[in-house]
């Protein structure tokens, strides 16, 4: 059976792993995500529960929420985004450092939701980029804890600048 | 509650106000009132615009009515001569009753008269009116847009401004001009 | 050594801090902009600036059917949507003239109380977590989830369920039901009393909102307030008393009210609240007739079920009529006015028809909308710090407000 690196080196018994600096730096960052919920409406219901005992997302290292945008990687967007709340939004995204990923949570901030009219921007994507689409109105919590597997994915394997 | 089987309505149990009130209405305010109704169990009253801060002072003060529960607007384009009607919801805890207040308006006089003195909750649905609607408030402190932004032209609950009319601040809509070859929302 | 300097008081040049709270910020929920006026720690004056979360719920129900509307009144108060989707049908029913069979009501009521359990869960559980009692916000969201599994099976859907339809609902109650909600009495009851534990005598959340945020009830009667806090107040007003509608007048219950209108007093009227919402739903539980019809069985209101849509022609010409624009229901032209108790308080619905299948207005009344604005007065005087509790305490949500 093909052993990992660190299953191989503890057979072994051998004080170190070798892999490439890009794999340890996504796994480092992948499992201390600190999230800045921008919640602004239904969703944000859902995310409650999401971060919560019973769907917990503390268990994959994502528990704690920051208020700051200097201080958080992941911008999870909860909820529809009005023209009125869109330049807050570009402004906190602008002020994250690198590396940052952006989470649209829900319909409304993937294209709008069910509000095609004056108010509504039809989905984030207009303004930022996006990472991953957790889709719903609002989404299953458990939804949300497979999209948040999924970005653990994507930082994961995607190239880290150090 | 206050029983009177004439209001009794089908599932409002007599919480409106009575004929007595109407007639007690139009003994003060004779020439002000346009009309009223007693439709579905409810009591609503149609009143002359000039006589709305007297009406709500009598209502307040001498009626009981110590509630303002909503204050809105409707626009009636193209379905009747005076196109908007500002529509009040009074609300008296004593007595236990309720009173819809119609106050119809041309849309070249588009303005009334502010609650703001009688009542603070008035402030904030007269700025959303004057947001949605245009109809501007004489006298309200400040009159200013609550629910849109500054920039944002025009009064989008209007039966003239088109649903899909977008006026964003930021992103790729906001270089193209608002209206520009929008459908129209369906049916 | 230094010579007395106390003696003489020494002007210092200083100038009020303007200081933005929001509109992205965890106490204001989100989506207020609070521009507050700081003399040191002290709030001298402040602007409420609202409507970053306006979806124009309005002119999207003038653009709708009469029962797709039903889809933007849900998002409204998003903690307990059943309770809205209830508000806006009976005042379609009223224009209509049309009474919901009462299986119907009952099972009307029994979801309409349990949304108001997650709501004031939500609440006390949010006003907590900011005051920093996490394990408060922990427990409250764990009953809210029990709740949201019943409701899932219910309706179909934990948070915008769009439950009710013109005429009744849109789903039976399934077999089994009645035993899964009162099993979980229990787990709630329990709940409530741990966190009546944790809480009511806490030194430390009684320092935070003991005395804070109280208004007279001369200026709450301005505001327009009603709801949780209003009977905080001592104003004894509750929709479900004064206008009895569907069957509340058929249950016992009790208002819980207090005397000092400060965030306390809120805290511990909902907390009461949600033991008499449980008392309601026995009383309903045990009313509800096993059998019946959910919806009123005319034609006219209540689509066809599915299986009969499929097999024959009547049924088929029947939904036809229910789903294709100029053949769908039209109330006669008129204007009415329905209030149900919201989590919030009255929760108003201004319906005009002018006899078409879209609605001509569809107006909410935001129970929040008279708080918010009071909150200006709450605050001023109060220290920045206290504007968490009073937020959290007035329970504004965004969907309401601003519509």
């Amino acid at each position: 059976m093909e052993l990992s690196p660190l299953q191989r080196s503890l057979e072994l018994a051998e004080p170190f792993v070798t892999t490439k600096l890009d794999k340890v730096l996504g796994w480092g960052r992948k499992y201390s995500i600190f999230n800045y919920p921008f919640v602004t409406a239904c969703c944000g219901m859902e995310y409650m529960s999401a971060a919560c005992s019973r769907y917990d997302m503390d268990r994959f290292g994502a528990g704690l929420p920051r208020f700051s945008p200097r201080q958080s990687d992941v911008l999870l967007v909860v909820g529809t985004i009005t023209h009125k709340m869109a330049p807050v939004l570009k402004q906190v995204y602008d002020q994250m450092c690198e590396p940052k990923w952006v989470v649209a949570f829900g319909a409304c901030t993937i294209s709008g939701g069910p509000y095609n009219n004056y108010a509504v921007l039809q989905g984030i994507d207009q303004i930022i980029p996006v990472d991953i689409y957790i889709p719903g109105c609002p989404p299953h919590a458990e939804i949300v804890m497979d999209g948040l597997i999924k970005l653990q994915a994507k930082i994961q394997n995607q190239k880290h600048e150090v | 509650m206050s029983e009177t089987p004439e209001v009794r309505g089908f599932r409002d149990h007599g919480s409106w106000a009575g004929p007595e009130l109407v007639e007690a209405l139009r003994e003060r305010f004779d020439s002000g009132m346009l009309g009223d109704s007693a439709a579905h169990g409810e009591r609503e009253v149609t009143i002359r615009r000039e006589i709305l801060p007297a009406l709500a002072r009598w209502l307040k003060e001498e009626q009981g009515f110590e509630m303002l529960l909503d204050l809105t607007a409707v626009d009636y384009l193209g379905k009747r001569e005076t196109r908007f009607e500002v529509v009040a919801h009074f609300y008296s805890l004593s007595g236990n009753r309720r009173l819809r207040v119609c106050v119809p308006l041309r849309e070249e006089a588009a303005e009334l008269p502010s609650l703001t003195s009688l009542w603070k909750a008035a402030d904030w649905y007269e700025r959303e009116i004057w947001d949605l609607y245009g109809i501007r408030f004489a006298g309200h402190p400040d009159l200013r847009r609550l629910l849109l932004y500054d920039q944002f032209k025009g009064h989008p609950l209007r039966k003239d401004y088109r649903m899909k009319d977008r006026q964003p601040l930021i992103g790729p809509e906001a270089v193209r001009p608002a209206g520009a070859g929008e459908e129209r929302a369906h049916g | 050594m230094a010579e007395s300097v106390g003696t003489s008081p020494v002007s210092i040049r200083s100038r009020d801090l303007t200081l933005n709270m929001g509109p992205s910020h965890p106490t204001t929920h989100g989506i207020v902009r609070l521009k507050v006026s700081t003399q040191g720690e002290e709030i001298v004056d402040c602007d409420i600036e609202i409507g970053y979360l306006h979806r124009g719920f309005e002119k999207m129900c003038e653009n709708h059917p009469w029962n797709q509307a039903v889809v933007y009144v849900d998002r409204l108060n998003y903690v307990s949507p059943i309770i809205n989707d209830v508000g806006y049908h009976m005042a379609v029913e009223k224009l209509l003239d049309i009474e919901v069979p009462a299986r119907g009501q009952w099972m009307r009521m029994l979801t309409s109380e349990l949304m108001r359990i997650c709501d004031h869960q939500t609440c006390v559980a949010a006003s907590c977590m900011e005051l920093g009692a996490f394990t408060a916000f922990l427990y409250l969201i764990k009953g809210r989830d029990l709740l949201w599994e019943v409701l899932e099976k219910i309706c179909g859907a934990r948070v915008t369920t769009s439950y009710t339809r013109i005429g009744g609902l849109a789903y039976e109650p399934y077999p089994g039901m009645k035993e899964e909600i009162l099993d979980l009495f229990t787990d709630l009851r329990d709940i409530n009393r741990e966190i009546d534990k944790l809480m009511s005598d806490n030194r430390i959340f009684i320092d935070r909102t003991r005395g804070i945020g109280a208004l007279d009830r001369e200026t709450c009667l301005s505001y327009g307030f009603t709801g949780p806090v209003a009977r905080a107040a001592g104003i004894e007003y509750d929709v479900r008393v004064q206008h009895p509608y569907m069957l509340y007048n058929q249950v016992d219950f009790d208002i819980p009210v207090c005397s000092n209108g400060d965030c306390y007093d809120r805290y511990l009227v909902r907390l009461n609240e949600m033991e008499q919402s449980l008392r309601i739903i026995e009383q309903c539980l045990a009313k509800l007739p096993a059998a019946g019809p959910v919806s009123v069985e005319d034609a006219r209101y209540t689509p066809p079920p599915k299986e009969l849509v499929y097999t024959r022609i009547e049924p088929l010409m029947n939904h036809f009529k229910h789903h294709m624009w100029g053949h769908m229901i039209a109330p006669p032209a008129g204007a009415v006015y329905h209030a149900v108790e919201g989590g919030n308080g009255e929760l108003g619905f201004y319906l005009v028809s002018t006899g078409e299948e879209r609605p001509w207005k569809v107006r909410c009344r935001p129970p929040c909308f008279g708080l918010t604005q009071a909150l200006k007065e709450m605050i001023i005087g109060g220290m920045v710090s206290d504007v968490v509790p009073i937020f959290g305490s007035i329970n504004m949500i965004g969907g309401e407000l601003d519509r």
